[in-house]
């Protein structure tokens, strides 16, 4: 349990930090691939708290920590089912993605997310659940979701806003712009910002640091220093379910999934 | 300060060492998809170097439509 290799996900202690790899082509796409190795990791997750006090999240894929939520899956789901089966298909998969990240935002390890490349929408959320983000220099940020009629659904509003100003999150989400790591930096998000390809190497630094503290006192710190916002974070999934609901989102996934634009990641 | 033309060298100059492309081949004129070979997540690494290299920040939908390098060079330039 406290190793595993999956399709999307693996995991294991090195150097006594528990390590999680994504791993998911093409750029850690958030679908079902993903929650389910996730929810995998959570079952395992209670045995690596015992063994460890830190844990770090990070992507071997080159394109970048994740490229968000699987929107070809999504799409394609959405196709095959009917008005009510697709609603209901949404909010299950919230309700599930929600379990895992707020399971990781309380967990009593410290957690350091080790970013390069593109961490958008959902792959910016899966980051912020972390208490740490250490980023490459040449990393960038985005919540994109407004270019498909939506908002981030898996807790990203809420979380953006504990950790940094309205104006901000503002920002991020009414221009759908991606920021690059210095700004994340100046903005709260980023703890550190990394060499180009040294983030992991400084996440491991700063998990080897974290490990020489008394855990009993970092989770206690951890609880009483990181609200997790419950309520918001329901409030967000029925936002993002609301929104759904209307028809120019299923347009907005068909012309991102139909696109032959080279560019389909720019705003 | 930086001239446009400076301003325009300097992205070319970046562009060919970084994409690993010989930078005699490389014109103002040119669009840097194709000249580069790069897709919009490469492009998106471009413009992070850029806004390390000059130091400023670029809205990446300032970017949007742009596909050549002068036009880029004029966008990084009015941030400067």
């Amino acid at each position: 349990m406290s190793e595993h290799r999956g399709k999307a996900l693996s995991w294991g202690l090195v150097d006594g930090v528990a390590e999680v790899e994504m791993h998911l082509s093409p750029c850690n796409e958030i679908g079902t691939a993903m929650l389910e190795d996730l929810e995998r990791f959570l079952k395992a997750l209670p045995v690596l708290e015992k063994q460890t006090g830190a844990l770090i999240l990070y992507s071997t894929r080159k394109e970048g920590f994740s490229a968000g939520a699987d929107l070809r899956e999504l799409h394609a789901r959405s196709l095959e089912a009917t008005e009510r089966e697709r609603l209901e298909g949404v909010r299950s998969f919230l309700l599930r993605i929600h379990h895992v990240l707020n399971s990781l935002d309380a967990s009593p390890l410290t957690t350091i997310a080790s970013v390069h490349g593109v961490c958008f929408g959902g792959g910016f959320e899966l980051a912020l659940t972390c208490d740490l983000i250490v980023a490459d220099k040449m990393a960038r940020f985005a919540f994109p979701e407004l270019r498909l009629g939506l908002i981030p659904g898996f807790g990203g509003i809420p979380r953006l806003r504990r950790d940094t100003g309205n104006s901000v999150v503002r920002d991020l989400l009414l221009t759908g712009r991606s920021i690059n790591a210095t700004k994340a930096q100046s903005a709260g998000l980023v703890s550190q910002v990394a060499g180009e390809g040294e983030a992991l190497r400084v996440a491991r630094a700063t998990a080897a640091q974290v490990l020489k503290f008394d855990r009993a006192t970092s989770a206690a710190t951890k609880r009483f220093a990181k609200p997790i916002p419950l309520d918001d974070l329901r409030r967000e999934i029925d936002l993002f379910c609301d929104l759904f609901a209307r028809p120019a989102v299923m347009e907005g996934l068909r012309k991102f999934v139909e696109t032959t634009d080279a560019h389909p990641y720019l705003p | 300060m930086r001239t446009l033309e400076q301003t325009t060298d300097e992205i070319l100059n970046l562009a060919a060492a970084h994409f690993k492309v010989p930078r005699a081949g490389l014109s103002p004129a040119d669009d840097f998809y194709k000249k580069l070979k790069i897709d919009s997540l490469q492009a998106l690494d471009l413009l992070s170097r850029l806004e390390n290299h000059f130091g400023v920040e670029l809205p990446d939908y300032e970017v949007q439509g742009v596909s050549d390098f002068r036009t880029l060079a004029t966008r990084i330039q009015a941030r400067l």
